[in-house]
């Protein structure tokens, strides 16, 4: 039975009891407990189920590598699977659930796969479901998807809300343990600015729980002292519960901080992550203990030496009364002492190696334990606990000696630095035989911008076992090159099977990925398929491939593997340590973007009246537009079919402050603006617009508007909606990269002012009754510009048309946009006035023939399609896409052209039509002519209109053509003029 | 004519620091290269600071004259001053290339005070604020959106675009919630 200590317990306090619960089940723990400590405390050893076999688990560690105690915890909007026990830190109210069984944890239906193990070996995913190719995608994907996952996913809106938070240091240090306090001192000492992060809730990782003396003081005092120093110190900060989770270029570092996972629903946010920019990064991150791998190492009760001493130590929690070490180094005999020390028995250690003569065997023995050298665990007895091991030679194949009753096994197979953060941005490892594992290789260190090392590893990350190797004045910049432990007494025999000549039997129980159920048995297995790359190898047995990605297993695995091809560890190699060292929420990730900050919203300043008015809104690039305003029991399309009839037959409001407009000014603009047009701008007269269109290099259409010039060396630029930003950045690309000596300024204006464009055969009675400035035909012909007054409020009134209406556009400024707004929306009442959306300004412009960008165009349309060479000068030495528009592909007198098409049947065309023609293609698809660009039912003509570019198209009016539909089947429609409605143009032009 | 509308009318929010809408400013965006002829008598005219030199925002009664680029300045008065403003500079500049348009209506102010202020900002801007030099204009981002936005008084003056003024004090006011200050250096 594992249950609480009566006195100890560094970490807990007694005085504060929590109440949680674990699979509804209400259990006591004390503040400072995790949750696995406190489980342990309620003899819970059996916290849940693998993956694969549904074996039943129980913790194995006692930080972040564990791979077995995963929880659901919480419920409903708090629900988050897959959290470590170990580094649930225990709070009052606590809910957790085990994971991977049904219907109990206790009795699982899945441990059958268990029986079956011999019939689910490495690959049989692959090697199963191969055939019939169909059932893959109908049949095994889908079971297996079910049968497989740990955790449930929360089918909740999360109710926390997450953070990020950026900041600047000389020197990052990862890892708050001695290396990491001792590293963080020296930086700061030398006046640099230091943030030092540490994963846990505590500092000084397991210096004390292992009794350490540092620079001659016991750890904890120690420890204090540096702590209360660096506190001291402008220069440093100190962050718990932070992890450091990726490394990147430039030493850019991201950190997770749990700030509220153990005080949920205090309003606090519950994690943020960190973006960091260090001048440089120390990995002070410890080792993690390896497993043994001998038969039934996975039994509820197996635990790393070192966890069972945390559990002792830290949180007073024994492990049950008698426990057996098995090991191949020293550090595990200070589990064997601490128990004793706890009044715990220890019925023997066994030692795979022939001698154990350090001082750390020699004081076990002192205190009267038996230590057993040269001997090995044959199997583990026990199903969901640990009952008792059966002892063999470790050079032998597994006869049993004799059988130890025991409760719990400590084991530990030697140390492997915690490397990830040295590897994350290319620092490669070394495998150093003295330790028995790949330590930093400081020759090939991750590289700065300026050729310095990014990381440097310090203390147990680069191999330095023993605390006193935690030096004053060490740590920063130091290079790993001091010479490691290599005392002799201390060396570790390297063990990766136990005993070592196990036949199959016993290597099909040796666990080597716990998480994914990856035995011994399977990497050879693999191995003699013929997977030799530890890349591949991982791949096709799972290995390392779960939520610990191999933290645990993968040296093992990887030694085994080395093993099995007849090649030592480093041939074989490692595989790549990747970001996050371990698993950040989403949430984290996500930030504050969510929910009305999930990106931002661009609004005009009359975005608020249309909201009141009822708008529908349809996004455009981050805009906001009303798509139609519906009025009460209107469907869209009746909404839109109204608001073009009454802009054509009355009068209608649209908010066009999205438009670009972007100034250009300068003795050199209107050379510039000859550039980036096809046409001629420079010869526009003040106080006159026109229509242009714009090219990239390649001589595809990129975007238009209308240009005004507004003085002598002064023009405004209009851009579509959408390429506003892009157009103004593509006007500073070439006046600062390629014509810097031009004298041009430009100015991007858009959200300066609001535009209102007053549209309709009444839209001049609606101004003059505004009153102030002459907008007669005379004063303000079509295509002409004025700055007046409206209302009382300073405009400038452009007469330009996307309607084929009579229409003025209207700027006025935008803290004055929802104002004169209003203004018109009163003074056209008499007239019929109502706004329209950006739907009937689309019917509008295709009923006219006019293009627009994004619908006619996609990057791979030139002017010249479209029927637009009118607005290319043919007389201009150069503009852009010029060149590109001579080439013979563009220049094919093939390419399809833009005509408009009308249906037989009258109805409307679906969107993304081809016109298809004879035959079929290399891939059996229909063979195509055409294809559909613009499509809408016409209010005003009362029928379907499209515009579409097909081959040889203008000199096809008149014949009918067939596109195809969604549904099957085509649909007739004869070729014809692109402009359907007022082919001369009259109504604009009065 | 009405009275000019800031595009979110002097909104605030009180957190473990204040979010402030500052109203209708007065902007103007004058671009010329540094030595341009007039430039140094037109900011003298309209703002009273010398021509700002890289990176540096310089004050003067109330009104301000920052560096955006290497030829770009932002001109901040009262609302009712860029009409004179800009015909002051025409003047000063006849004859010198430049632009000088009004961005009042354009942008969006904020004002972030309080004794944590640094602590909103931290959270939204990839700047290294302790690395902010007095006097100092930080152009940057603000979460998803551009910014620029300088130490003043008992905290930060930003500026960003009108349109997503709305947005700026969401983030703003989020980042300033009760609870969520990182803290001092040494919390944990």
């Amino acid at each position: 039975m594992s249950t609480r200590l009566s006195t100890g317990g560094r970490l807990i306090d007694r005085t504060a009891p929590q109440g949680f619960t674990f699979n509804g089940r209400p259990m006591r723990g004390y503040k400072g407990d995790t949750l696995a400590a406190a489980l342990l405390a309620n003899d819970q050893m059996l916290m849940g189920r693998s993956f694969k076999y549904h074996r039943p688990r129980g913790v194995v560690a006692s930080g972040v590598e564990e791979p077995n105690a995963l929880m659901n915890l919480g419920t409903g909007a708090r629900l988050e699977p897959n959290q470590r026990a170990t580094t649930t830190e225990l709070f009052d109210g606590l809910i957790a659930a085990s994971q991977n069984h049904w219907p109990s944890l206790d009795f699982d239906i899945g441990f059958l796969n268990n029986h079956a193990a011999r019939l689910l070996p490495a690959g049989f995913y692959y090697k199963t479901f191969i055939h019939p190719r169909a059932f893959w995608k109908h049949v095994f994907e889908p079971i297996i998807r079910q049968s497989a996952g740990l955790g449930k996913a929360p089918t909740e809106l999360d109710a926390d809300r997450y953070e990020q938070a950026y900041a600047f240091c000389d020197v990052l240090v990862a890892g708050g343990g001695i290396a990491g306090l001792n590293a963080a001192l020296s930086a700061a000492t030398a006046g640099q600015r230091v943030i030092l992060m540490e994963q846990s809730a505590h500092w000084g990782g397991r210096a004390p729980v292992d009794g350490a003396t540092v620079q001659g003081q016991a750890a904890e005092s120690w420890i204090a002292a540096t702590l209360a120093t660096l506190a001291a110190m402008p220069n440093v900060t100190l962050r718990l519960r932070t992890t450091v989770a990726g490394v990147y270029d430039h030493g850019y570092v991201l950190a997770d901080e749990r700030i509220a996972d153990h005080t949920p629903g205090d309003g606090r946010p519950r994690q943020r992550l960190w973006r960091l920019r260090c001048g440089q990064i120390i990995a002070a991150t410890g080792a993690i203990e390896r497993p043994l791998a001998f038969a039934g190492n996975d039994i509820p009760g197996v635990m790393l030496a070192s966890a069972v001493r945390d559990y002792v130590v830290n949180w007073a929690v024994s492990p049950g009364d008698r426990t057996v070490v098995v090991t191949n180094n020293d550090d595990a005999y200070l589990t064997a002492i601490a128990l004793k020390e706890a009044g715990l028995e220890v019925p023997a250690i066994l030692d795979a190696r022939a001698t154990a003569t350090g001082d750390l065997p020699s004081r076990a023995r002192a205190m009267g334990i038996r230590v057993e050298t040269g001997k090995a665990i044959a199997k583990v007895k026990g199903g969901k606990r640990v009952t008792g091991v059966s002892v063999c030679v470790q050079a032998g194949e597994g006869a049993v000696l004799h059988d130890i009753a025991c409760d719990a096994v400590a084991m530990s197979g030697g140390w492997s630095p915690v490397v990830h953060l040295y590897s994350h941005c290319g620092g490669k490892v070394v495998w150093n035989d003295a330790l028995a594992a790949f330590v930093p290789d400081t020759a090939r260190p991750p590289i700065n911008h300026d050729g310095r090392p990014m990381v440097v590893c310090v203390g147990a990350a680069a191999g330095h076992f023993a605390a006193d190797a935690v030096s004053p004045g060490g740590g920063v910049g130091t290079d790993g090159a001091i010479s490691r432990d290599a005392n002799p007494a201390q060396a570790i025999q390297p063990v990766w099977v136990m005993p070592q000549g196990a036949g199959i039997k016993l290597r099909s129980k040796m666990w080597l990925d716990y998480q994914n159920d990856v035995k011994v048995s399977d990497v050879q297995l693999a191995a003699r398929e013929g997977y030799e790359s530890v890349e591949h190898t991982k791949r096709y047995t799972t290995l390392g491939m779960a939520t610990d990605q191999g933290k645990l297993s993968n040296i093992n695995g990887l030694a085994v593997l080395a093993a099995a091809l007849d090649v030592t560890i480093p041939q074989v190699g490692t595989t790549t340590f990747r970001p996050p060292y371990t698993p950040v929420t989403l949430g984290a990730l996500a930030g504050e973007a969510r929910g009305e900050i999930f990106q931002p919203l661009r609004r005009t300043p009359m975005h608020e009246i249309h909201e009141k008015a009822g708008a529908y809104f349809e996004p455009v690039g981050l805009w906001r537009r009303p798509y139609c305003f519906a009025q009460q029991g209107e469907s869209h399309a009746d909404a839109v079919a109204r608001e073009v009839n009454n802009t054509r037959q009355a009068v209608g409001l649209l908010d066009a402050s999205t438009l670009g407009k972007i100034v250009v000014k300068g003795p050199d603009a209107g050379r510039f603006l000859d550039m980036l047009y096809t046409g001629v701008m420079s010869t526009l007269p003040v106080g006159k617009c026109r229509y242009g269109l714009m090219c990239n290099e390649q001589g595809f259409l990129s975007d238009d508007g209308v240009v005004a010039r507004l003085s002598e060396d002064t023009w405004l630029c209009h851009t579509t909606s959408g390429g506003a930003d892009r157009i103004h950045g593509w006007m500073e690309d070439w006046l600062q990269c390629e014509w810097w000596d031009w004298q041009v300024y430009t100015a991007n204006l858009t959200e300066q002012y609001a535009q209102i464009a007053v549209v309709g055969p009444n839209a001049r009675k609606l101004l003059q009754d505004l009153g102030g400035m002459d907008v007669s035909r005379e004063a303000l012909p079509f295509m002409g510009w004025a700055e007046g007054s409206l209302a009382g409020f300073p405009v400038r009134v452009y007469r330009i048309s996307f309607s084929g209406e009579l229409s003025y556009e209207i700027a006025v400024p935008a803290s004055h946009g929802a104002a004169f707004w209003a203004a018109c929306v009163t003074a056209g009442k008499p007239y019929g006035a109502m706004p329209y959306g950006t739907e009937a300004l689309h019917v509008m412009r295709a009923e006219k023939g006019f293009i627009m960008i994004g619908d006619e165009t996609d990057g791979t349309v030139i002017p010249q399609d479209l029927g637009l060479g009118w607005a290319i000068s043919k007389k201009k030495a150069d503009y852009l896409g010029k060149r590109g528009q001579e080439r013979t592909y563009l220049a094919n007198p093939d390419r399809w052209t833009l005509v408009g098409f009308e249906t037989l049947d009258g109805s409307v065309i679906p969107d993304g039509a081809y016109v298809i023609t004879d035959g079929t293609n290399a891939n059996g698809q229909r063979n195509t002519q055409g294809r559909v660009t613009s499509t809408y039912h016409s209010p005003t003509l009362n029928r379907g209109i499209a515009m579409g570019l097909l081959l040889h198209g203008t000199k096809r009016l008149g014949e009918v053509v067939q596109f195809n539909t969604v549904s099957g089947g085509t649909v007739s429609a004869k070729v014809v003029d692109p402009v359907f409605v007022d082919k001369d143009g009259v109504k604009q032009n009065v | 004519m009405s009275d000019p509308v800031s595009a979110l009318g002097g909104a605030m929010f009180d957190g473990f620091a204040r979010v402030r809408e500052m109203g209708p400013v007065g902007m103007i965006t004058l671009r010329a290269k540094p030595d341009a002829a007039g430039l140094e008598a037109a900011i003298r005219d309209c703002i009273g600071t010398e021509v700002p030199s890289r990176r540096a925002i310089l004050h003067a009664n109330g009104r301000a004259a920052g560096w955006m680029s290497p030829d770009e300045f932002l001109l901040i008065m009262p609302y009712g001053e860029t009409e004179s403003a800009l015909a002051r500079i025409a003047t000063h500049m006849t004859g010198a290339h430049h632009l000088a348009v009004p961005v009042s209506d354009a942008r969006a102010m904020f004002r972030i005070e309080g004794a944590r202020a640094d602590a909103v900002m931290m959270k939204l801007a990839p700047a290294d604020l302790d690395a902010l030099a007095p006097g100092e204009l930080r152009r940057t981002r603000v979460a998803q959106v551009a910014a620029a936005f300088w130490r003043d008084g008992d905290g930060f003056t930003l500026v960003c675009f009108r349109s997503v003024a709305r947005y700026a004090f969401d983030l703003l006011s989020v980042s300033a919630r009760q609870g969520s200050d990182p803290g001092d250096r040494t919390r944990g």
